[in-house]
């Protein structure tokens, strides 16, 4: 076979092809761990393929060395090497997309565990709402609403159906948390909005902080129902339904793109790997970038991947059945080079592969006080308050011109000094002044967050570039991606509605910062990428079926943030995990039962 | 307090010399306390000019080159090592044709001019754009001000010790958390503090605090 180079030159190399497996997985993060685990427990041979190294926690993550936010935050090993791989962007089509050469709005993981090694812990299940954005818009306000270009849709799949896997995944990971819904009774103290869940939180939601206590009075003066954020940093010691321990979080910051010390924050070093590593039918083979799924030659069947191993060799595995679990990014890359699917061509509006890529939409006040120190750096694992008022279609839209929402909160994973010395609007940004503001404010301030939903576009999409390459020669995934007016609109209008909450704390200064202009990939926002291989009832509009199975390839599952068509306002990684434990479970209950297309 | 004699790995003697009384003018020293220059950034600097970060090792390095839009990101084909190198000798010779002197021998005054310069484009130097030079500039000086001082910055703990914050965690914080509108003010503990022996840590290698009023901080985390 050959192989790629920098140029157009073709290098002969030879590919060693190894033997036959049950099952091959590509990624080992939330999603992919939990489905090697799951997928072992059949006694059936499986091989995890991680692109990254090895970690081990108690060398990687010990005290004090990991209380260090200039590697962890700006120089982190544990984040993409972009060096090897990036992602080409442009705003619209009309631009030329180039690299992004440095780790910007967003950052994927790159070690076994992936980005839920570094991730934030928030973990707030998506809204029913949520499933199926598109139909009940409509039923609600009409087909007006919803803008021409929007490619919003159903996913295929209800929260109901979703919920013992949320369940699953919530007990997995100790999610500590107060339930606002069990059963359709609403709870005092929990989010009301959210879905009826079948029982409560395996852990007891994280205790209040001063900033999210003033925040719960004020939003409550409005009538609004403000409870703890969902955390999966440990609310207490936690043995899980593997047997794993994971130990309390001391809220010593240094979290969010942080290791963590205490195994207190789940990830899948703590919560799976541990007992899939001592499985003699599973093997974990780190440094292994895979590069292709290889089709029979009617190109209905996968009968391999190949990989680049940490030796730089070319390794072919068969498998029965591929799984892939990776980034976002990775698993519409993965499915563009191996030519399965049709690529989705925004002129047209045809094809699949690439469509419907969607993010996150943020916006901020921030409010700075004289007599009311906040002890900033004590905080982690999403550790806050938020309400839920304003999210999904959980508020009325008629007349605001836009659909979606976002929840409101304030949270604190640690403020670490080079990120989090925030002075007030109107100071310049060195000098005397700021000096003087840095020292008045940093303990002094606070940040009323919106994390809002995003809906998809025709024109935001992922294909391949056709100019920049990988250290392999490949093409580089390319994206193509704007704010949208309905974001903005929807985010100006929430901003409005956080800043009457901030007022009510009596701030000696506040800023109001929705999201408006054009998105830059420069300044970090979130790793909530999503979208580009998205799960749904139709062919013709989605990659994989309800159980995260392709439509054109029924022996390949393709799992992760990369199935959702759109974004909900919530952190991914509950959802995405859950998708994981739901698509283990159509493999084993169903798939191994009878190979071949599910629906 | 006069920065130490350092071994440095990058830049050269007018290079220091520059950034020295930039990077005193960015974080001035004022009654408040040190600033940029006395917490050593300048080392810091050239400590991160001779990391894997100096040569953007962890980067995407590929041409073609194509300036892009501010959306874009960084789009330079130099190193951070380059842009130091040609942009400290390029502001210099904008300061001897402005002013007739090079950057280190201006007045403070004539060194904020020239910082805004930079800052908003308006000082134009031939290899790169003066605001992507003054950025990252910015950028490392609020770094080597803040990160720990294992890094050769932050000398003394003195950007913590302004702003308050306590470096290092300790294991207790859950026993603070419910004390609201307290202040938590504690002789920060940096990993370099612990790498050198003067602070100890428990089993699970954090530190105990000291507080402020020099009062050791409880712990009823002993038991491991």
């Amino acid at each position: 076979m050959s192989c790629r180079t920098g140029s157009n030159k073709k290098v002969e190399m030879t590919v060693t092809k190894l033997k036959p497996v049950d099952i091959v997985v590509v990624g080992t993060g939330v999603a992919g761990s939990i489905l090697c685990k799951e997928l072992a427990d059949t006694g059936l041979k499986v091989v995890g393929l991680e692109r990254g190294r090895m970690i081990d926690p108690q060398h990687d993550f010990a005290m004090p060395y990991v209380h260090d936010e200039l590697k962890f935050d700006r120089h982190s090993d544990i984040f993409q090497n972009l060096s090897r791989e990036t992602i080409t962007f442009r705003n619209s089509m009309n631009q030329t997309a180039l690299p992004m050469r440095e780790m910007g709005s967003f950052k994927p993981g790159e070690c076994v565990g992936g980005t839920a090694v570094h991730w934030g812990t928030h973990t707030r299940r998506f809204l029913p709402w949520d499933f199926e954005t598109r139909s009940r818009t409509i039923e609600r306000y009409g087909k007006a609403q919803i803008p021409e270009d929007c490619t919003t849709q159903d996913w295929g799949i209800t929260y109901d159906e979703l919920e013992p896997y949320y369940d699953q995944f919530e007990h997995l990971y100790g999610v500590g948390g107060k339930a606002g819904n069990l059963n359709g009774e609403i709870q005092p103290g929990g989010n009301p909005y959210e879905g009826p869940r079948s029982r409560e939180y395996p852990n007891p939601p994280a205790p209040g902080n001063y900033a999210g206590s003033l925040f719960a009075k004020a939003a409550e003066s409005f009538g609004y129902r403000p409870h703890p954020n969902p955390t999966a940093a440990q609310t207490q010691a936690y043995m899980n339904p593997y047997r794993l321990m994971l130990g309390q979080c001391v809220r010593g910051g240094f979290c969010s793109s942080h290791g963590c010390a205490m195994g207190a924050k789940a990830s899948p070093l703590t919560t799976v790997l541990p007992v899939l590593l001592k499985q003699q039918n599973f093997e974990l083979r780190p440094l292994s970038n895979v590069i292709g799924v290889n089709l029979d030659s009617a190109k209905k069947r996968a009968v391999s991947v190949t990989y680049v191993d940490a030796r730089g060799r070319e390794m072919e595995q068969p498998a029965d059945l591929v799984i892939l679990a990776s980034y976002t990014f990775n698993n519409v890359r993965l499915l563009l080079l191996s030519g399965i699917g049709k690529p989705y061509d925004p002129v047209t509006n045809q094809g699949v592969v690439g469509r419907n890529y969607s993010y996150q939409t943020g916006g901020k006040v921030s409010l700075f006080f004289e007599d009311k120190v906040f002890n900033p750096f004590m905080g982690g694992g999403a550790r806050g308050t938020s309400i839920d008022e304003f999210n999904g279609d959980n508020f009325d839209h008629a007349g605001l011109g836009f659909f979606g929402g976002a929840f409101v909160g304030v949270t604190n994973s640690g403020a670490t000094p080079i990120r989090s010395t925030h002075v007030p609007p109107g100071v310049p940004r060195w000098g005397s002044a700021w000096k003087k503001a840095a020292a008045q404010y940093y303990n002094r301030t606070f940040t009323i967050t919106l994390h809002g939903g995003c809906q998809s576009y025709r024109t935001h999409y992922f294909d391949l570039d056709p100019t920049y390459r990988d250290a392999n020669g490949l093409p580089l995934l390319r994206m193509t991606f704007n704010w949208a007016e309905n974001e903005k609109k929807m985010s100006a209008w929430i901003a409005g509605k956080a800043a009457e909450i901030a007022k009510a704390m009596g701030p000696s200064k506040m800023s109001v910062s929705p999201t408006t202009g054009n998105y830059s990939i420069v300044p970090y926002q979130s790793t909530h990428n999503v979208g580009g291989a998205i799960m749904g009832p139709d062919p013709a509009t989605s990659v994989v079926n309800k159980y995260l199975q392709l439509w054109d390839v029924s022996n390949v599952f393709v799992v992760g943030g990369s199935a959702f068509p759109q974004n909900s306002a919530n952190s991914p990684t509950g959802t995405i995990g859950t998708l994981a434990c739901w698509a283990a479970d159509s493999i084993k209950d169903h798939y191994l039962k009878r190979p071949g297309p599910m629906v | 307090m006069a920065a130490g004699p350092h071994a440095y790995g990058y830049l050269t003697q007018p290079e220091i010399r520059f950034l020295d009384a930039a990077v005193a003018r960015l974080i001035p020293a004022d009654e408040l306390g040190p600033g940029a220059k006395e917490a050593d950034v300048t080392y810091f600097i050239d400590r991160q000019l001779v990391s894997v970060w100096g040569t953007h090792g962890r980067n995407y390095r590929s041409g073609p080159w194509q300036e892009g839009t501010p959306e874009q990101g960084f789009q330079s084909r130099l190193t951070p090592q380059e842009i130091y190198r040609a942009a400290i000798r390029e502001t210099n010779i904008h300061c001897l044709k402005q002013y007739g002197k090079a950057f280190e021998f201006l007045t403070p005054q004539q060194q904020d001019e020239v910082l805004h310069g930079l800052e908003d484009g308006k000082i134009e130097i031939e290899s790169l754009s003066a605001r992507l030079f003054f950025g990252l500039l910015l950028r490392n000086t609020m770094e080597g001000f803040f990160a720990d001082p294992m890094y050769g910055g932050n000398r003394d703990k003195v950007g913590w010790k302004l702003i308050g914050f306590p470096g290092v965690a300790s294991s207790t914080y859950n026993e603070y958390l419910d004390k609201h509108n307290v202040p938590y003010r504690v002789e920060p503990v940096s990993i370099l503090d612990i790498q050198e022996g003067r602070v100890k840590v428990d089993a699970q290698g954090y530190p105990k605090h000291v507080m402020s009023d020099g009062i050791k901080q409880e712990s009823g985390n002993d038991s491991h």
